[in-house]
């Protein structure tokens, strides 16, 4: 039975017993349940006094206090929540409109329909991504985790509608396509075992990048003050501790233990998505 | 007509443009205005330079792609008719295709079994002695069962991927092959039993070979007719023997004339330029002004010019 099991999703067993996916999959999920739970866990509001400022790490504080007292340790896993929901909503957005854009514009190759989405998507990505962010974000006064995730996705998604343009275009023309064609294969099996098995990775990758993309793009805005105009998340953290000299007046832990969660992560994810790349490729499987 | 439906294949006047590009396109003429038959029983050689359109013609003839303009007969049906499901199966269980590229012929996510397995599904073959006739054609092939069964196609050299195709295409009975670069990848050994197999085929079970190289002399020792292309266009065609030994196309001769022989020294000065190829057969259309695709004799057809 297992057997079976494991002989028909060969690529999941890959997948799940590759050494990098289980050592990014791990640190990824510690994050996720710091995000989760860690907000149960610390008695402190994120915007209230909570002790002495300018403590260093301690017991009560486990990331120690900034300037104003408030408990970085709660600041970070609120924020850590934020902008995880902001990359993931985002990254989401950016993958789904990125793929059906590139997959319509590729299968439609060289016709009108392709001329145009592709001229769109050019002027999406000739257009400075952090320049559009800031004007959008000017515009918009009240911003939610829902808008900033829009602005975010919105320049996030041209560069994967061109990649799976091209993917579509050359898997269309593939032999491989010609010969189960000419093996009468049925349209959908040809469109699933061809074309989507073959771009499936791929786009999990792209997923992982999108979110890891999206997550930074959010940071970054936040870090130039053009983050959610109400609440917290992870780039406020920093650029609070940024506007108030934290590093310079020996507080590191406001500034870097933020940061070093968001890096960590992230370097998680890009474990998860080189080894899923080897997991899903036999070619790229350690034998 | 009746002509037409003693032949397995016809074409006539095919055509294919490739567009590139809507708002500034770019037209290439693969194809232009060719005209053949395949009688039953026979090997036919599809000679050319890089890029003159034998693929084109493959891909035509399997319907991989569209004809511009001109038509395709399948023992005197029009192959543009043939749309349904059904009917489109019928016609894939006779007229097949070996692809040029084996490396790109495999879908490199499944095991190289599958290329058995989709015709075993689709067409309805006898399953009890699936494994059986397959060791059989892998055997038949030089091809040791135990060590290309159940492996990726990453694993196996192109050779060996290319065997895996010429097995399938024997395991299914059919009246045309196309065979596009067929035994490209094969050492001298694997390549003679290849051919014999190929042969003794046309003559038990009257299977018809459309033999795509650009290697004359394999054309010569395994074809009854050929078909020579130049830039997309049929120059001459016919009898293999008697275009052989009397070509009368420009570019023909310019064929034979480079092909290297044995103790024979390369000398540049003999060394035919693509300029003066093109030419030696624009004067050659212009001095035989109106005569058009013509017999030069019995069974041997000339593009004499091309008005
Ligand atoms: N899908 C395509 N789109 C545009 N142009 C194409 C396409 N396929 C082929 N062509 C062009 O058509 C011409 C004929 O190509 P084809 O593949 O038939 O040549 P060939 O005779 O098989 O060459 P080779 O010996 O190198 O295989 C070439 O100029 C090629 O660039
Ligand atoms: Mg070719």
């Amino acid at each position: 039975m297992a057997k079976e099991f494991w002989k028909k999703h060969e690529n999941l067993y890959y997948a799940i017993t590759n050494k990098k996916v289980i050592f990014g999959l791990t640190i990824f999920i510690l994050v996720i349940l710091l995000a989760i739970f860690g907000p149960m866990l610390t008695p402190y509001e994120y915007d209230e006094y909570a002790g002495a400022p300018y403590s260093p790490p301690s017991r009560q504080h486990l990331f120690g206090t900034n300037i104003m007292g408030q408990d970085v340790f709660t600041m970070t896993v609120y924020g850590l929540r934020t902008t995880l929901i902001v990359g993931l909503i985002a990254g989401t957005i950016a993958t789904i409109i990125g793929c059906v854009v590139g997959f319509l514009a590729g299968y439609y190759g060289g016709s009108w329909f392709d001329e145009i989405l592709m001229s769109l998507t050019n002027i999406f990505v000739v257009i400075p991504q952090l320049a559009l962010l800031i004007i959008l974000s000017a515009f918009l006064e009240v911003r939610g985790i829902m808008v900033m995730s829009i602005i975010v996705s919105a320049t996030a998604w041209p560069w994967l509608a061109r990649a799976v343009r091209a993917q579509t275009l050359s898997l269309r023309n593939q032999d491989y396509v010609n010969l189960s064609r000419i093996s009468s294969l049925k349209v959908p099996r040809i469109l699933r075992e061809d074309i989507a098995s073959n771009m499936f990775s791929y786009i999990f990758m792209s997923y992982i990048l999108q979110f890891n993309g999206t997550m930074l793009a959010t940071v970054q805005l936040e870090f130039l003050g053009l983050g959610p105009t109400k609440g917290i998340s992870l780039g406020l953290v920093m650029q609070n501790a940024v506007n108030w000299n934290a590093i310079q007046l020996g507080m590191w832990w406001w500034g870097i233990i933020p940061g070093l969660i968001l890096t960590v992560m992230i370097t998680a994810l890009y474990f998860v998505n080189t080894g899923l790349d080897a997991a899903f490729n036999p070619r790229l499987r350690e034998m | 007509m009746s002509e037409q439906v003693q032949n397995v294949m016809s074409v006539r006047n095919l055509s294919k443009v490739f567009k590139s590009g809507v708002f500034k396109p770019k037209y290439t003429v693969a194809v232009q205005d060719v005209s053949f038959d395949i009688k039953p029983g026979t090997i036919i050689s599809l000679i050319g330079e890089s890029g003159s359109g034998k693929t084109t013609i493959g891909k035509l003839i399997l319907k991989l792609i569209k004809p511009s303009s001109g038509k395709i007969y399948y023992k005197g049906k029009d192959i543009e008719e043939i749309r349904n499901k059904d009917e489109l199966k019928e016609y894939y269980k006779k007229v097949q295709g070996i692809f040029q590229d084996p490396f790109a012929t495999f879908n490199p996510l499944y095991r190289v079994d599958r290329i058995f397995d989709m015709i075993y599904d689709s067409f309805g073959y006898d399953k009890s002695n699936k494994e059986e006739r397959i060791h059989q054609v892998l055997q038949d092939v030089n091809l040791v069962p135990e060590r290309t069964l159940g492996k990726f196609p990453h694993q196996l050299s192109g050779g060996q991927l290319q065997r895996l195709l010429i097995a399938r295409a024997l395991l299914m009975d059919v009246d045309v092959l196309i065979a596009d670069e067929l035994i490209s990848m094969l050492d001298a050994s694997t390549r003679i039993g290849v051919l014999n197999l190929l042969v003794e085929l046309t003559e038990k079970k009257g299977m018809s070979v459309i033999f795509i190289t650009h290697d004359l002399n394999l054309g010569y020792y395994i074809s009854d007719e050929s078909l020579i292309m130049y830039k997309g266009r049929l120059v001459e065609s016919g009898d293999t023997k008697k275009i052989y030994e009397s070509p009368v196309h420009p570019y023909t001769k310019m064929l034979f004339n480079s092909v290297p022989e044995i103790g024979k020294r390369w000398d540049p000065e003999e060394e035919f330029l693509p300029e003066q190829v093109i030419k030696d057969v624009e004067e050659f259309y212009k001095e035989n002004a109106g005569k058009g695709f013509a017999a030069a004799g019995e069974n041997h057809y000339v593009l004499y010019s091309i008005d």
